[in-house]
């Protein structure tokens, strides 16, 4: 049942935006129509940020959600292994000189394999553990890379800078020069690439699921494990491919965030979070789910910042969360029952 | 009737092993009281929290929820109030016990189970640290700092550095909690709770309410967990945001029964040990190394590396926990 794309519910969306509508009014009384008259521009503001860095959250929790679709584990190494990945990329753009977006091509490579190794060493061993056994599994794991990333960067913040800040983007017909301007509000170049970065390694994904015949394997073992086995598809090797793929689109992520986003090695725990939290929302193990959801809480974070300022943007991403656990557990589109 | 039985040899268990520990602060001092303490303190979160994770098989993970509300329950009380920790501990306890039951309420009625149901846990502790981080009423993301008060020390629960009285403190609340884990236990509602765990359409079938059993376990789980919350800011005297609802504070209530054993009355304090040691052994190798391994000193992340470590080994290696497959290979039930 995982992959199989479901029709929306209305009911789901109708509630949940009713919930959201209902905490706003609560919060905000009626001024909250004509703030939004007056704030024109901090709102589409809010819309554009919250789209961009939802695509980014779409990447992360289609890794996530894969891994749970097919392994049946909530992995909490997750962000780990995003902000390994972001190392990665770190000290090849700054020791080596590499372009971060060129740095892809080692970072994802690189935790693919990690993430095959670990499924193979790791967790292989405890598939036919209980839940609760995995997921404390995956949590000393992110620990261990946490804390091992620590000894050697030091807490301290790195950034890498954006390349093409002063020379624009050659597109070989015109120079694309940052920010763009999207109906007022303003949109920064390297997130405007981290976007379409994300999109694009989600279709590539996408595609792989469902139009190659290692796709079809891989969703025949999340549907059911025992039949696919029966046909000769390589249970074991399906889990292992299925736990780098993940990896490895988390791995992309981080490396399209790092030229706007400062890294320490606990930047990966929030995005973690909000994985948990989409792949909920979108349904636990529903790819496009993921990828729908991304966008969904990308755009509540930066809304609900934007019109209650003062209180923590997640928060609004866990009000969601709450709301979905205790309305719609299998999550807007259906999931893994 | 073996259960019984099982239950009133835990009772002498338990009287012995206090008075064993009773003399323990004669022979430790320094580090090694602080680490005997917290050992006790993360003893008393794993036995609270097994009721719930293990005994009524609702995997929290959100357990900090709980300890951070008796944590900030007795700060409030003794900073902006004046008043006794032990008044701050009983209000802790009851507004966990009524939070605790909010949640399951919400969650059971919902039919929350498994990965959902810690999912949810951990959700609505993680909505408590950020609403004590914006909420200026509670000094927001500075936390409290708890005053030096004079007084009775017992009633002010204040006493001198290094002084053992803390460790009869906890001792005592951690064979209380002990003690009502296995009266409940031994007792009708406790078989319920087990027989719900164990297959819950047959044990509403036979007439019992699953939703009032499971919500008496986490009541009592949460009311027991913000006791230890209560605990923690009289002995560190300091509770922010993260120390109190952080999502590591929950990973640290449950390892205790992981490691020991979840769902036996002896494995969270056997754990806690377990735990305590190895933790704060490797965080004193890397504060004062011996000599061979000088290039250690300082080096930070080490501690909580190793500790990562040791929990992925414990899983790989000792999955039933160490009390439970300790019980396993001896054979006794």
């Amino acid at each position: 049942m995982a992959f199989k794309g479901r029709k929306v519910s209305g009911r789901s969306l109708a509630l949940l935006g009713l919930g959201i509508a209902a905490l706003l009014v609560l919060v905000w009384g009626g001024d909250a129509l004509s703030w939004a008259r007056d704030n024109r521009v901090v709102l589409v503001q809010a819309l554009v940020t919250g789209l961009l860095l939802g695509g980014v959250y779409s990447l992360v929790s289609m890794g996530l959600t894969l891994i749970f679709g097919v392994l049946d584990i909530l992995n909490f190494a997750h962000g780990a292994f995003m902000a390994l990945a972001m190392y990665a990329s770190f000290v090849l753009v700054a020791n080596a000189g590499f372009d971060p977006y060129l740095s892809l091509l080692v970072s994802v490579p690189l935790l693919f394999v990690l993430g095959v190794l670990v499924q193979r060493v790791l967790l292989a061993r405890v598939m036919d553990q209980p839940h609760e056994n995995q997921l404390l599994l995956t949590f000393g794991l992110a620990l261990l890379i946490e804390n091992a990333l620590l000894m050697v960067f030091t807490a301290t913040p790195r950034t890498v800078e954006f390349p093409y800040a002063q020379t624009g983007i050659p597109l070989g017909f015109a120079t694309v020069r940052g920010p763009l301007d999207v109906f007022g509000a303003v949109a920064d170049l390297p997130r405007v690439i981290a976007f379409l970065g994300s999109l694009v390694i989600a279709g590539g994904l996408f595609y792989l699921l469902r139009r190659t015949s290692l796709g079809t394997a891989i969703r025949a073992v999340a549907e059911n494990p025992d039949g696919a086995a029966m046909v000769g598809i390589d249970v074991r090797r399906m889990h292992m491919i299925a736990f780098g793929l993940g990896t490895a689109c988390v791995a992309a992520a981080g490396t399209l965030v790092l030229p706007f986003l400062s890294l320490q090695p606990t930047t990966g725990e929030q995005f973690n979070v909000i994985a948990f939290v989409v792949v909920v929302l979108g349904g636990l193990g529903n790819v496009v789910g993921a990828l729908v959801g991304g966008i969904l809480i990308g755009l509540v974070q930066e809304l609900g910042g934007a019109f209650v300022p003062g209180v923590d943007k997640l928060f609004f991403v866990f009000v969601v969360f709450v709301l979905t656990l205790l309305l719609r557990p299998q999550g807007l589109f259906g999931g893994k029952p | 009737m073996g259960a019984l039985r099982r239950f009133d040899r835990d009772l002498l268990v338990l009287a012995a092993g206090v008075l064993v520990l009773i003399p323990v602060p004669l022979f430790l001092s320094g580090f090694l009281l602080e680490v005997a303490i917290q050992t006790l303190l993360f003893g008393l979160l794993g036995v609270a929290w097994n009721l719930m994770g293990g005994f009524a098989g609702q995997f929290s993970f959100g357990h900090a929820a709980f300890f951070g509300i008796g944590a900030y329950a007795t700060a409030v009380a003794v900073t902006d109030y004046g008043l006794s920790p032990w008044v701050g501990m009983l209000l802790g306890a009851a507004l966990a016990a009524a939070f605790g039951v909010l949640v399951g309420f919400l969650s059971f009625r919902y039919g929350l189970k498994g990965v959902f149901f810690a999912l949810a846990t951990f959700a609505f502790a993680e909505m408590l640290r950020l609403i004590s981080r914006s909420l200026e009423a509670v000094n927001a993301a500075r936390g409290y700092n708890i005053p030096i008060r004079s007084g009775n020390p017992w009633l002010t629960l204040q006493f001198p550095q290094g002084s053992p009285n803390y460790y009869y403190v906890i001792l005592a609340l951690l064979a209380l909690s002990l003690l009502a884990v296995i009266l409940l236990m031994r007792s009708r509602a406790g078989t319920f709770i087990l027989s719900i765990r164990e297959n819950e359409d047959a044990a509403a079938a036979l007439g019992v309410n699953p939703m009032r059993y499971k919500l008496l376990a986490v009541a009592l789980s949460a009311a027991l967990t913000a006791v230890g919350g209560a605990f923690y800011v009289q002995y560190f005297f300091f509770i922010d945001p993260e120390l109190a609802f952080g999502a590591s504070v929950s990973i640290q209530i449950l390892l205790p029964a992981i490691v020991g054993g979840i769902g036996t009355t002896w494995g969270p304090v056997v754990g806690s040990l377990i735990i305590t040691v190895l933790g704060q052994g490797s965080t004193a190798l890397v504060r004062t190394p011996p000599p061979f391994l000088e290039a250690l000193q300082g080096v930070s992340g080490l501690d909580v590396a190793i500790y990562g470590a040791l929990i992925v080994l414990v899983v790989l290696f000792l999955p039933r926990g160490v009390f439970g497959t300790l019980r396993e290979r001896l054979g006794a039930a």
